[in-house]
């Protein structure tokens, strides 16, 4: 503006026309800041973080045998192999075969879009729960609205999760693998939306938020534009641990025998292992081991992949990396500045 | 502590044990088919099985008698019923399975399920605050790191995992622990070492595959205790010259600890919930051994009964958590306002 001092009407439109003469980038390199702070100084900060490629690897593995894996082999029925092979005697059946002759590979194999299904109708339930919960009663603190949510979510907390679920699952039977996920999602979001409201709670005290507000901006912009963006590590991060609760809960559910044997599950295998004594028989453990060792490198994919996120979303560590990767400090700080 | 405060807890407290006893209400409602007709299946089994003819007028009478619940009456004259019989009666119904009162039943298991819960707590607590300080204190150390990844690794085994991996080893392979009950056959009940340590002796697997569910702990406390290592009153007491144990018991301890007593409390619920599965495993007769038979046989009124006294058990935890806090956390007797 310094340059038509003394004009007030080129000043003006100066001020009406920011695209042209205050921002002097093309497009082009806005988009290539933009790329550069969203997604190669991410992907960098990962990469560099063995957690998230860890994480990542296994849970792509888990990915391709619940998508390419199920196309590719045949889905596991009694008789098709012969009884209790071991563990990498016969490579047709590498891991192992168990009373039934099923092997114990595709039936691995062909358990995993069962559990996604469930991972994603649980945790989509409990973070769409907590986000929507966790805005909306941070932003009207001490209202009406407010009150009832936090008291609903107290009480929800409070219930204590699994006989909760078993109740339910026992008056309603459910079979499909999305609508036991949501049930086990149910105790996860009072949690998170608490601790989203508390962040919600002192984000909307910084300047920005306030200058929104002030505006006369309608409240769900101002949620969308400041707060979104602040919360988004928040929701993925325990959007990671979500999931490793719902493997618990139903391969534990099934373990046990509470839900509904219709689907082939890991916990319906370790419970078909266990009842046939597969502690007691040294030929049968690998029946019960397999899954076992399944349940935790699903867990631990997701584990380290919330922790590898905590890194990713390190504002401090992320601008570093964006500095290292060329296009020096304004650029880092401008792309920030714009989408605060 | 005003009172303020106090009567908003209560409130709160209040409102969770109506909800819950409401939620199970509601539920009988909802069976496919209503309570009558559902339980009049399950009743009918159970009757032409003994040998017996019933009518459905009988049937009405025994799911008034088993549920709490008549079935003739507008609905919210059942409602006010249901309340009636469980705070002025304290019957939670009859038990399909067992022919006796849900209450007789439930009581004669919760301090079983308390002495595991209880016991897995203060254990997996005390060990997850003794880990994550040591992990804090040689943050970036060799320790550190190590313990990270095995703090990982526990927090992805689920604790029945844990459970069946410790019966393979501890009980079956070296037999040092039984593999179920709650004390061993032929030993008589009562205040004797050889009842008491016949006790220790079948809860300690449980316990211990329990207190995996604390340890997780380690980690939030770590990062606490780190966060405290970098406040600038604990550079003040340093240039006091202060003794460092009493810096850090005083200074980082306690303000690393604090944020995990509520959080311990809440445990309680997550612990409770465990017990559904873990009993079964060690065939541990304990509340969630009651309610995991219950809902194999269907026994709706043995089912609500549990849940109810699982909550409540949770809603005292949690209130003396919070009619506590004021006095280990001074900076909290005003209230907790915006957590």
């Amino acid at each position: 503006m310094s340059d038509s001092e003394g004009d007030t009407q080129s000043e003006l439109e100066a001020l009406f026309e920011p695209q042209g003469t205050v921002e002097s980038l093309t497009r082009w390199e806005r988009v290539k800041q933009q790329y550069d702070l969203y997604v190669r100084a991410p992907l960098k900060v990962a990469i560099n973080d063995w957690r998230t490629v860890v994480g990542l690897g296994l849970l792509i593995l888990f990915g391709l045998a619940g998508t390419v894996g199920v196309w590719f082999t045949a889905a596991p029925s009694s008789g098709q192999a012969p009884f209790l092979l071991g563990p990498f005697e016969n490579w047709a059946y590498p891991l192992g075969t168990d009373v039934l002759g099923r092997p114990i590979h595709t039936q691995l194999i062909h358990a995993t879009p069962a559990m996604f299904q469930m991972i994603l109708g649980g945790a989509g339930l409990a973070i769409g729960l907590a986000t929507v919960v966790g805005l909306l009663s941070g932003f009207l603190r001490d209202t009406v609205v407010d009150r009832v949510l936090m008291t609903i979510a107290d009480v929800v907390i409070t219930i204590p999760g699994l006989p909760l679920v078993m109740v339910l699952v026992a008056v309603f039977q459910p079979r499909n693998p999305y609508v036991v996920g949501v049930l086990l999602g149910l105790d996860a979001w009072p949690a998170l939306a608490r601790q989203i409201r508390s962040q919600v709670l002192s984000i909307r005290e910084e300047h920005y938020v306030e200058a929104s507000r002030i505006m006369g901006l309608r409240i769900w912009t101002i949620l969308r534009r400041d707060l979104l963006g602040q919360l988004t590590p928040y929701i993925a991060i325990n959007a990671a641990l979500a999931a490793r609760g719902i493997i618990f809960g139903s391969v534990g559910l099934y373990f046990i025998g509470v839900l509904p044997f219709n689907a082939l599950n890991w916990g319906v295998m370790m419970n078909m292992a266990y009842a046939s004594g597969a502690l007691n028989e040294t030929a049968k453990l690998h029946w019960l081991l397999w899954p076992m060792l399944t349940i935790f490198l699903l867990s631990v994919s997701f584990v380290l992949l919330s922790q590898g996120l905590d890194s990713v979303f390190n504002v401090r560590l992320r601008a570093r990396h964006a500095q290292t990767a060329g296009e020096g400090d304004t650029s880092a700080s401008k792309g920030e500045h714009d989408n605060a | 502590m005003n009172l303020n405060y106090l009567t908003r807890r209560l409130g709160q407290a209040v409102i969770t044990f109506w909800a819950t006893v409401t939620l199970t209400f509601a539920l009988y409602h909802m069976m496919p088919g209503g309570p009558v007709e559902s339980m009049q299946n399950i009743i009918l089994q159970q009757v032409t099985t003994s040998g017996g003819s019933v009518d459905l007028e009988q049937i009405e009478q025994m799911v008034a008698l088993y549920a709490n619940i008549q079935p003739n009456d507008p609905v919210y004259v059942q409602y006010i019923d249901y309340w009636r019989q469980l705070l002025f009666e304290f019957s939670m119904g009859q038990s399909f399975s067992h022919q006796e009162p849900v209450t007789t039943l439930i009581a004669e298991r919760v301090p079983w399920s308390m002495f595991v819960s209880v016991y897995s707590l203060v254990i997996g607590y005390t060990a997850s605050i003794l880990l994550g300080s040591a992990m804090a204190f040689k943050e970036k150390s060799r320790f550190d790191s190590i313990m990270s990844s095995i703090m990982v690794a526990l927090q992805s085994t689920p604790y029945y995992i844990v459970a069946l991996l410790l019966i393979y080893s501890v009980a079956l392979r070296l037999g040092w622990f039984p593999t179920g009950g709650r004390v061993g056959t032929g030993v008589e009940a009562g205040f004797n070492l050889e009842f008491m340590t016949s006790v220790v002796h079948h809860a300690a697997l449980p316990i211990l595959s329990t207190s995996i569910l604390g340890i997780a702990g380690a980690i939030s406390l770590r990062g606490n205790a780190i966060r405290v290592l970098g406040e600038d009153y604990l550079r003040v007491a340093e240039l006091r010259g202060l003794r460092p144990t009493r810096i850090a018991t005083e200074y980082v301890g306690r303000n690393a600890i604090l944020p995990m007593y509520t959080r311990f409390m809440i445990g309680i619920a997550g612990v409770l919930s465990s017990s559904v599965i873990l009993e079964q495993i060690f065939s541990y007769p304990g509340m969630g051994l009651l309610m995991y038979n219950a809902i194999n046989i269907r026994d709706y009124p043995l089912l609500m009964g549990t849940l109810i006294i699982f909550t409540s058990i949770t809603i005292i935890g949690i209130l003396i958590a919070d009619l506590t806090y004021g006095y280990i956390d001074p900076r909290a007797s005003g209230g907790g306002g915006t957590e």
